[in-house]
């Protein structure tokens, strides 16, 4: 996007919620050496695939929560149906 | 197809929170991380901080092999100083009277995390990055920096392997200063070169 | 065993043209700079190949990354600060043509 027009900086500072560090952490984690079930690469692309309006509403750790599933599906990693089954199970509840 | 950004029928609201959960979830249960590898993740990238670099900036204005070392390869020199950045590959640009340096990733939001910690939130935004390579000044304006004339700007894009932190002068009066007192001088804006530092009164 | 690394063909100080190329899938050469005209400032090493690493496969040989430096009057033709500011991007080697 570099050399498009744009709004000013805007420069608020934005403390990250716990399960924000934790979106992070699992991608640091999975992309380690120790681990490669991803690559940095796939997660990227996988961002640039949302396209520009999904891009744009979503949050910065939303599209990187977005992409890592998307690459572990992707990967045989986890399928779209126990992950499905599992958010069943965690849903209803958002206490932190 | 689901659309991303709006998830689910009803309460989308903490839908990526749940999904984060539940891929943790998942990932545990099939012996991937453990719940403690994913804290002790967070405590190590929430001990990264400016600060760090900070204190680098502040050894090579003290050291001038050092700052010779860092130039030509930044994150042996981190390593020199106990500043761990694990296969990070640093390039430290210095500013001179003639030239003032600034760092972007217009593609996504690269930044030499493994010293510093998270970008700020406006690095990783539209505006700056779409902006800072076309018109650097009239960006760096709206952090109050002004380049003076006849200084020219080198806009750093950070688009594959390398990362990059800037290397601001060293502020006027502050001879015989410890690198400790140095390093109090630098700030995180600074290092990505959206700031210049003002001289020490 | 061959070699998984392929050779560098640039050295600082050379002319680089970016290729005008625009396919699909995961890009590291900005828009920006592509058709355009720099000069190399340093070689980087060698890496494997994001576009195929993006798709989980080797990016195998390792590419060439090199950083370019570009004049911002050669990027933006209405430029308006200083002649002298260039923008320096780091470019993997199959996007660079020699430039005669």
């Amino acid at each position: 996007m570099g050399g498009l027009p744009a709004g000013p900086v805007e420069r608020d500072e934005h403390a990250y919620e716990q399960w924000e560090q934790r979106v992070d952490a699992l991608m640091m984690l999975l992309s380690a050496k120790e681990r490669r079930l991803l690559r940095v690469d796939e997660l990227r692309r996988n961002i640039e695939s949302l396209g520009a309006d999904a891009y744009d509403r979503m949050g910065y750790y939303e599209r990187w929560m977005h992409a890592i599933v998307q690459t572990l599906i992707q990967r045989g990693v986890i399928s779209i149906d126990e992950l499905g089954r599992t958010m069943a199970g965690t849903g209803g509840d958002d206490a932190e | 197809m689901n659309d991303p950004a709006r998830p689910g029928p009803s309460d989308s609201r903490g839908y990526y929170r749940r999904m984060q959960a539940a891929v943790e979830e998942l990932l545990i249960l099939k012996g991937v991380v453990t719940a403690a590898d994913v804290d002790r993740q967070v405590a190590a990238m929430a001990s990264r901080s400016p600060e760090r670099g900070a204190r680098f900036v502040a050894r090579a204005w003290v050291d001038p092999a050092f700052r010779a070392r860092a130039l030509a390869d930044g994150a042996a020199a981190a390593g020199e100083i106990g500043l761990e950045v694990g296969p990070l590959r640093l390039i430290v640009v210095e500013n001179t009277p003639d030239v003032h340096n600034v760092i972007v990733c217009t593609l996504c939001s690269c930044y030499p995390r493994m010293l510093l910690g998270i970008p700020p939130e406006w690095y990783k935004r539209r505006a700056y990055r779409s902006r800072v390579v076309r018109d650097p000044r009239a960006v760096l304006a709206e952090f109050g920096t002004e380049v003076p004339a006849g200084m020219r700007i080198r806009v750093h894009d950070s688009t594959a392997d390398m990362r990059y932190i800037v290397l601001p002068m060293r502020p006027a009066g502050t001879a015989g200063w410890s690198a400790e007192r140095l390093a109090g001088l630098v700030t995180r804006d600074s290092l990505i070169g959206v700031e210049r530092l003002p001289d020490a009164v | 065993m061959p070699s998984e690394v392929a050779a560098a063909r640039f050295r600082p100080g050379d002319r680089v043209r970016v290729r005008a190329a625009h396919p699909p899938g995961h890009i590291r050469t900005p828009y920006y700079c592509r058709g355009h005209v720099g000069v190399v400032e340093r070689l980087c090493g060698a890496f494997a190949n994001p576009e195929e690493l993006a798709y989980n496969r080797p990016g195998l040989p390792a590419q060439p990354l090199y950083r370019v430096r570009f004049k911002a009057t050669e990027l933006w033709p209405d430029y308006r600060e200083d002649p002298a500011d260039v923008v320096e991007i780091e470019l993997y080697q199959h996007w660079l043509e020699e430039v005669s």
